[in-house]
Order: structure tokens, then C-alpha cells, then sequence
């Protein structure tokens, strides 16, 4: 199935695999990315971080800083407190420190800020700056962490006396557990989803540039919600004067951003903080071990996950039992209403009717996050626990895995499916993406050579992941960030030749936005894309909007893109009637113009109608041409795929060589093929990379033990497999141009179907699980532990 | 403070450096030629990578100071502004090479330097050949297309279509 065209090439709308924009730029370095902004004046800022996961700070010393060359302040807790500003609340209503006054609670948080003329000498000046500590034993393991010897971390809560932060369930306990108590086979496995980082190529920073004379912030920084961040600014220091009319909040070209830049981390209130009081820009740029080591994680969740189900292969429930480990604080950037995101998807792309899920989120000595890195709102998370399970099942009953879903998948007839969590599937077929994904990859013949291979000792696994997203968040009855319902915007305004510049309220870091919205502009109006300029990130010029995370931007601001094109589409109509002398009724539309029913010669193109908007409008009609559309979708969209990984193992060394990936992908109408294909490729590398190479690991005292590149182990190209890629299209039906996000399913979906592998591979020596990462050393000790080798 | 002078895309630059000043910064705060990235804390990412004389450099690993009297290329003499792009640069938007395109400068320069010892590369000796670039958007592939496009159109050959494939 491919996305029929409805347009030219020439107008590349929907379906053409239109070359990006935004690459002359980047193609000759100039793109501007925040460290690339230079300002008069501008000073630079470092940070002095923890070197202990909990401690007491004594005393900080700045003495030997401030003489350096230099260094014109250093910042701490104490300062910002007579402001109130040391404390700030995330998005989970829960609060954050930006400089400690007294306590840290996590290694690498930050402690004190240098402000100097270059990085060179702030860098010095961190070096200077002095802290005792009291070192204090902290809380690492989120199982221990509700031991009763436990220490109490958030002791600034008033009357918090454990580490608990919140319980949370869903679905139908007591039906749940009747199910499991009668069915036939049951299968239960611990899986941890460890904790890792999106590791975007750019770190975090920004140029904060207070004016005192005009009292206005312009802030630049790496930010993917910049409006929302406008708000957050003016909550948080709307009471020293930077109410939301005075911020100017300014996300230029992100290199990359993954979920690490929804977040509002303390090095931008820091910076902010500073410009404030010196009156100069101040630029803060983090280095990649810092970005490691103390923005969002993505992940750390335990699960308890079950299945019951019949002899032959029906699934009747499932049960999952989280405990998620959220660091000192609850700063996951989740919808207001959801602490665990959309994990109740966990139920995922079978048709049955009963599970239980609950929650527990515990504070521990570990930086803030959680919800980063493709996650959409901890749909990875969910994913793995269904996928892997339904595998495991599979392998308990000693069925076929794909057989196992096809005897299970919601029926395409069925849709709009309701979940037994409260989830409306939108559409879908899955039986289609799976068979696709088989045909592609020789199912058959691999199961034949897998068992040839099984004879003579060699490992070969195949895995597979059919797994259901759920992405466009969402619903103003739902979904609300800080109370802002989750809707987004787009703004199109025509030039009297016939040109367009349309803003959004979403923030591309590298999704191809300026390139596809200019498509679907194209699609509904005719004017060529490549006459229509996109623009995000600038908060003074671009619509409200909520931002870009989540795969949100396309079901969210490209339907409201699409709508804002229709109202113009419908004023082009009154104004070809009026020159064409005939009745709306009498009109046709065509990409490009409309014509007169059975009289195609007389026809008006779209640049003859806005060029009429400005020199010979009807009477009574507004002047100009342009629309502004803030779209609340009536549900989130749910894209899906079927994904199959073949696994060849050596038996000696643990070695796992990824043969053959095939990813199926069904996100509904399709934009721009190369683009989709493009975000597929790069989210299955990062799905290989939480699967078999990225974890962050703690010690017991809370020292992080890869916080930099040297062994957090980003995938090069050679680890990379060669994606092979294909789609089906099941249209959105609520969706105004029938298209649903994608861009983090394939780390979503990638992960479950390599661990499938992998386990399918050691399955005859009795290996029903792994966690990933499942690396060569883990692969190798199973072995060991099982006798195999 | 020391005195150099470095060619940077044939142009002579003096700057008078502290001779603990890296290159990298150089090029992107001196010069302002701020094409060339920062990626990393530890020669990992190579996205700062520059031509030292010719040969690929992380330039976040070398002095300035280093540089007295050598010859730099970034990505800003890939192309004259306004020109055609060079083959490496039609590669990467012919094939989707880039998306965020903050690995794109330094990646580009380092294939600049593979294609020029290896004018005819093999998918794996490409693989191998950018394995100290990292990249966190693309996936890899479509970098390997544009550089196979890139290593066709120098020999003079016709490249393979860009369009993408699908199963």
C-alpha cells in the first residue's frame, strides 16, 4: 500500500517524498543553534555540581572563585532564596530544586553558579569554588526505598514520612484476579526497563538576555514547548517582575531533542536568575558528561508482569505491577492527570477484557525525569511488558509467537476498539502489518533454518513486537500540561502574490516540520510547498501551542494546519464565486484552483483568489487572506507496527549480531514517505540502543558509573543494522487529513522485538527473560548459570 | 598568550590564544564559523570533526595552538555561499542524510577525508569509516546513501536513485 498523491509534484502535498527545507542551512553550518548565539556583553556560566548523591552542605565557599580572572559572581541556593526563586515546581505538581540552600539529593546535581566573561574562566572559577559536605548514606534502590530504616529524602514536605510518591491503578482488580485464579497457564516474569538518556547529540543551554531597561527576558534556549516554558517563567518569576508579556522564550535550531528538552532544567532558571540580577546576557552551555549525568532519564521501571491465558494460545488477562523509580523528585513531564503516562496502553494489540495495573512512583537519590527518549508518556514501557510477554506466553505453550498474535489481535472490524483501560483505538490492522512483515522477511523459512540451525547447537533467534502507540496528546477533557489543555496551533497567513508564512506551536528538533507542514498547507490550498514558509520556536510570533514531544506534532498541529487551510479554502470559494459571477454551489475545487462545474475553462487559481483578497474583495468581506486554527483533537491517534528481528548469537562470547530488521510501520496517510522513513531509521537505532547497549548504572553510594560517552554506549554506524522499512496505511478517522504520529514507534516498538530474539535464541536452554540491555557479558553468564556453555 | 596563524578555508587567520584554547573553540568563537559542533566532553561524538592538513580531526582533541601554521577546512569551504552544493552536500539532502543536522558538518568532513583515501567505499568500509561520528537522528542509513551518491557522482558516475526504499 502506498499514499496515493492527490497533487503535483510541483505542489508537493501529501505523499511526496519532498526534499527537506531546512537542509541548505544546516549543510553549510548555518544553522543557529544556541551556542552558535552571540550577544554584546554576553557572559558565560558553569556550574559547581554535587559529587555526592546526599549531603549536607556545611559551607560554600567562593572566596578563591571570585578572584579569579574573570569571574564576576558566584550564585548559590542562598542568593536565590531571597528571591524566591531556589525551589521550583515541575509539571507533576511536586518541587525542584534550581540551587540547594541546604541539602543534595542526587550526584552532578548543581550547587553554586559562575558567572564569568568566558567559559574558560568560569570553568576556572568552578574549579576555585570550595563546598564542605556531610555526607550522608543515601537511597539508591528503589525496592529498599520504603524500607522503614529507609531515610526520609523530601524532608522540605511537610509531614512526609516515607519515599512513597504516589500510588496509582487501573482496570479490574477483583475480575483480574479471578481470571488468574482459574486460568489454565499463567506466566509471571520480573523485568526492569533500566534507566537511560537520550543523549541528543546538543546538550541543554541557553542565552538568557534580561534587559533592565525595557524590563523584558528574552530567553534562547534548547527547548521543544517554548510556550509552555513562557508560562512556566512567568510562574515562576512573574513575582520578581518577568510576567508572560515581558518573556520572549526563543528555540532556535535544536540539535536534536528526544524528550531531554521538554523539561525546564535549573541551569536555564540559574541563568535566568543571573542575567536578572548583572543586567548582561548570560550563556549557559552544558557538557555531555553533565547532560548525562542530571537531565531527565527516560525509563526505571520495575515490573512485575503477567499473563493468563488458555492451553491454546487465547489470552485472557494480564497484570502489571510497576515500581518506578522517579529520583529525588517528581519531574516527569507528564499530562497533569497521568502520573504514569499512557502505560494503561499495556494491554496492547489483543483483544481481550480484563487486567489490573498499579503503580507505585518512589523518591530516591537519583536525578529528576522518567518521561524522555520516545517514551510517549511511557508507552515503551508499556509495550515491552505486553510484547515480552506475550512471548513468553507463546514459549510456555510452545506456539508459534506470530500465530499466538494472530489468534489475538484486535479484529480490524473492531475498531474503534475500546480498551479495557479506557482507550478508544482509532483503527487499525494488524493481522496486515504482521503478515507484511513475515512475507518480507521469509517468517517460514527462517523458523526451518532456526530449527537446522537449533540441531547442530547454534544460536538464531527471532522476535517479534506488535505493538499499538498511542500518540497526539490529546483531549482538553483529558490531558492538560500545568492546567494548559494539551491543543496545538497553527497560523497561516497568505501574501498578496500568492506566498505563504504559517506558525505553529510545536517546535521541531529535527522532525522535518519546516518541510511537511508547508505539505499539508500545500494539500489543502495548491499553493507549492516550497512557496510556503514554516516557522516554530519564537514565542512572540508563533501561536500558542503545547510543543513537540510525544510523536504530538502531526496528529495535533498538522490537523490544526490543515483546518486553518480549510477556512481558507472556504474564503477562496466566496471570492471565486464573486468573480466568477456564480453560486459557491456551482464551484469545484482542484489542488490549486476552483472551476466552474462543467465549465472547467472558467476557473480561478488560489493565486489569482489571494491575490483578489487584497485588491478586489467582495463587499462585506474582511480583507487579506489568513487563518489561524487552535486544534483540540477529539482523540489521540493510534499508530501501530509490526516489527521482526532475527538475532544470530555466538555461543562462546554472548555476541549478538543483529541479521535482518524489518519494520512495518502504519501511522495512517503518510506526509512525506522519506521523512517517515528517516524518523523510522533513526528510532530503531534507538530502540537497539536501550535493547542492547544503553543503560545508566548506579552504584550503591548513588556514583553513577557511565556518565559520559567513553561508556554510555551511544550506537556508532557500525552497530546500526541496515533498517528495512515498509509501511501500511489504516487512516485516522478522526484526524482531518487521516494521518497519526510516528515518530518514536520504532523505539517503542524495537526494543521488545530484539529482547524476543535474543530470549528466542537461548529459549532451548531453558532462558525465558533477560533485561535489556542484553548485552554480550549478560548473554554469555545466562549461559553459564544454565550449563549451555 | 601566544600569537598563530591558521588557514582556515584558504583564508590566513591571526589570533593571539591562550595556549590552552582548543581548537574547536577557535573555529566557533574567534572565527565564529560556527558550523563546526560540540557534541562531547571525551573525543566521543565527532561532531567538532575539522581537516588538520588534510587529514579528519576532532578539533574539540587539538590545541589551537597546534594549529599555528596549518591548514583547516570546516564545513563552511564545502561550498562557496550561494554555490552548488558539493557532492557530499547533495548527497546528504538527496538521501535524507540529516535531521536535526547537528552531527551533519562534522560528519560531512569526515567523509570528505574517507572518500578522498577510498574514492569507491563499500557500505562496511563507510560503517567503519564514520564510526567516530555519532549521530543520533538518522539511524546511520541514509548517511551511508549519501556518501555511496556522493562517492558515485566524484567518480563521475551516476549515483543510485534517492528515493527511498521500502519492503
Amino acid at each position: 500500500m502506498t499514499q496515493v498523491c492527490k497533487t503535483s509534484k510541483a505542489i508537493g502535498g501529501m505523499g511526496h517524498s519532498m526534499k527537506r527545507k531546512e537542509d541548505g542551512r544546516f549543510l553549510q553550518g548555518k544553522g543557529n543553534y544556541v551556542d552558535d548565539i552571540k550577544l554584546d556583553g554576553m557572559l558565560y556560566m558553569d556550574i559547581v555540581r554535587s559529587p555526592y548523591a546526599y549531603a549536607k552542605i556545611k559551607k560554600i565557599d567562593s572566596e578563591a572563585a571570585l578572584k579569579v580572572p574573570g569571574v564576576l559572581a558566584v550564585i548559590t541556593g542562598r542568593d536565590l532564596e531571597q528571591y524566591n526563586l531556589h525551589w521550583m515546581p515541575t509539571l507533576m505538581s511536586d518541587t525542584q530544586m534550581v540551587l540547594p540552600t541546604d541539602t543534595v539529593m542526587y550526584q552532578a546535581q548543581e550547587v553554586a553558579a559562575i558567572i564569568a566573561t568566558s567559559r574558560y574562566a568560569a570553568r576556572d572559577g568552578r574549579e576555585a569554588v570550595r563546598v564542605e559536605y556531610e555526607v550522608m548514606k543515601p537511597v539508591i534502590d528503589p525496592f529498599k526505598a520504603l524500607d522503614p530504616s529507609a531515610p526520609v529524602l523530601r524532608t522540605d514536605k511537610p509531614g512526609k514520612t516515607d519515599n512513597h510518591i504516589w500510588h496509582w491503578e487501573v482496570g479490574d482488580k477483583a475480575r483480574t484476579e479471578a481470571v488468574f485464579a482459574s486460568a489454565d497457564v499463567v506466566v509471571k516474569e520480573q523485568m526492569h526497563i533500566p534507566r537511560i538518556h537520550v543523549a541528543s547529540i546538543e546538550t541543554c543551554g541557553c542565552v538568557a538576555d534580561y534587559s533592565k531597561v525595557n524590563n523584558h527576558l528574552t530567553m534562547y534556549m534548547t527547548t521543544q514547548a517554548p510556550h509552555a516554558i513562557r508560562t512556566v517563567i512567568a510562574l515562576v518569576a512573574g513575582h520578581v517582575g518577568l510576567t508572560e508579556e515581558k518573556v520572549r522564550v526563543i528555540s532556535p535550531d535544536i540539535g536534536g531533542g528526544f524528550g531531554g528538552k521538554v523539561p525546564v532544567y535549573p541551569g536555564y532558571v540559574i541563568a535566568i536568575a543571573a542575567s536578572f540580577l548583572i543586567g548582561k546576557p548570560v550563556k549557559w552551555i552544558e557538557d555531555r558528561s553533565e547532560n548525562l549525568q542530571a537531565d531527565s532519564f527516560a525509563r526505571d521501571y520495575h515490573i512485575t508482569a503477567e499473563m493468563a491465558g488458555t492451553k491454546d494460545g487465547k489470552i485472557l488477562a494480564t497484570r502489571f505491577k510497576v515500581l518506578a523509580d522517579h529520583g529525588y523528585t517528581d519531574a516527569s513531564a507528564n499530562p497533569s492527570k497521568f502520573p504514569t503516562g499512557m502505560f494503561s496502553i499495556a494491554t496492547g494489540s489483543y483483544d481481550y477484557g480484563t487486567t489490573f495495573m498499579e503503580a507505585d512512583a518512589i523518591y530516591t537519590n537519583k536525578p529528576p525525569g522518567g518521561v524522555a527518549y520516545r517514551c510517549s508518556f511511557r508507552v515503551t514501557e508499556a509495550v515491552h511488558a505486553i510484547e515480552r510477554m506475550t512471548d513468553r506466553y507463546a514459549l510456555e505453550i510452545g506456539k508459534d509467537p506470530a500465530q499466538l498474535r494472530f489468534d489475538n489481535f484486535i479484529p480490524k472490524e473492531a475498531f474503534p476498539w475500546h480498551s479495557p483501560t479506557g482507550w478508544i483505538y482509532d483503527s487499525g490492522d494488524y493481522e496486515a502489518g504482521l503478515r507484511k512483515a513475515m512475507d518480507a522477511i521469509d517468517y517460514e523459512g527462517l523458523r526451518k533454518e532456526q530449527t537446522e540451525k537449533r540441531a547442530k547447537g547454534e544460536l538464531m533467534g527471532i522476535g517479534i513486537s506488535t505493538f499499538t502507540e498511542v500518540v497526539g496528546a490529546g483531549p482538553s477533557k483529558d490531558f492538560d500540561i500545568l492546567g494548559i489543555k494539551m491543543f496545538d496551533s497553527a497560523e497561516i497567513r497568505v501574501h498578496p502574490t500568492g506566498k505563504a508564512i504559517a506558525r505553529f506551536g510545536t517546535k521541531s528538533q529535527g522532525q522535518g516540520h519546516e518541510t511537511t507542514y508547508a505539505q499539508i498547507i500545500a494539500e489543502e490550498l495548491g499553493i507549492p510547498a516550497e512557496n510556503i514558509q514554516i516557522e516554530e520556536g519564537d514565542t512572540d510570533t508563533a501561536p500558542y501551542g503545547l510543543g513537540t514531544y510525544a510523536s504530538r506534532s502531526t496528529p495535533t498541529a498538522g490537523a490544526a494546519a490543515a483546518v486553518a487551510a480549510r477556512k481558507l479554502r472556504d474564503k477562496a470559494r466566496k471570492i471565486a464565486a464573486y468573480l466568477l459571477e456564480v453560486s459557491e454551489d456551482d464551484l469545484e475545487w482542484e489542488p490549486g484552483k476552483f472551476f466552474v462545474k462543467g465549465a472547467p475553462e472558467k476557473s480561478k487559481t488560489i493565486q489569482e483568489l489571494v491575490f483578489a483578497a487584497y485588491t478586489n474583495h467582495p463587499q462585506g468581506m474582511e480583507a487579506g487572506f489568513e487563518a489561524t486554527h487552535y486544534y483540540d483533537p477529539p482523540n489521540l491517534t493510534f499508530p501501530s507496527g509490526a516489527y521482526i528481528c532475527v538475532v544470530d548469537i555466538d555461543k562462546e562470547t554472548g555476541e549478538i549480531k543483529v541479521r535482518r530488521f524489518v519494520a512495518i510501520d502504519d501511522c495512517g496517510n503518510i506526509i512525506n514517505p522519506m521523512i517517515v522513513q528517516g524518523q523510522v531509521h533513526g528510532g530503531l537505532t534507538q530502540g537497539i540502543a536501550p535493547a542492547m547497549y544503553e543503560s545508566l548504572i548506579y552504584d550503591d553510594d548513588g556514583n553513577i558509573l557511565n556518565g559520559t560517552l567513553m561508556d554510555y554506549l551511544v550506537p556508532t554506524a557500525v552497530e546500526s543494522p541496515n533498517w528495512e522499512t515498509g509501511h501500511t496505511i489504516t487512516p485516522s478517522p478522526h484526524h482531518p487529513i487521516g494521518a497519526k504520529g510516528v515518530g518514536e514507534s520504532p523505539t517503542v516498538g524495537a526494543p521488545p522485538a530484539i529482547a524476543n530474539a535474543i530470549v528466542d535464541a537461548l529459549s532451548p536452554y531453558g532462558i525465558t527473560h533477560l533485561d535489556i540491555p542484553i548485552t554480550p557479558f549478560k548473554v554469555w553468564k545466562a549461559l553459564k548459570e544454565k550449563g549451555a556453555i | 598568550m601566544k600569537q598563530i596563524t591558521v588557514t582556515v578555508n584558504g583564508q590566513p587567520h591571526s589570533a593571539e590564544v591562550e595556549p590552552r584554547l582548543l581548537l574547536v573553540h577557535l573555529i566557533r568563537e574567534n572565527l565564529n564559523l560556527t558550523g563546526t559542533h560540540i557534541g562531547c566532553d571525551t573525543s566521543s561524538c565527532g561532531a567538532c570533526t575539522v581537516l588538520l592538513d588534510g587529514k579528519s580531526v576532532k578539533s574539540c582533541t587539538v590545541l589551537a595552538v597546534q594549529a599555528n601554521g596549518k591548514s583547516v577546512s570546516t564545513v563552511e569551504g564545502l561550498c562557496a555561499p550561494g554555490a552548488a552544493l558539493n557532492p557530499l552536500q547533495e548527497g546528504f539532502k538527496e538521501n535524507h542524510g540529516l535531521h536535526c543536522g547537528f552531527c551533519t558538518p562534522g560528519m560531512m568532513m569526515r567523509a570528505t577525508e574517507l572518500l578522498e583515501h577510498n574514492p569507491d567505499p563499500t557500505e562496511d568500509e563507510i560503517r567503519w569509516g564514520i564510526s567516530g561520528n555519532l549521530c543520533r537522528c538518522t539511524g546511520y542509513n541514509n548517511i551511508v546513501k549519501a556518501i555511496l551518491y556522493a562517492g558515485a557522482k566524484m567518480r563521475g558516475e551516476e549515483p543510485a536513485s534517492t528515493e527511498p526504499q521500502f519492503v
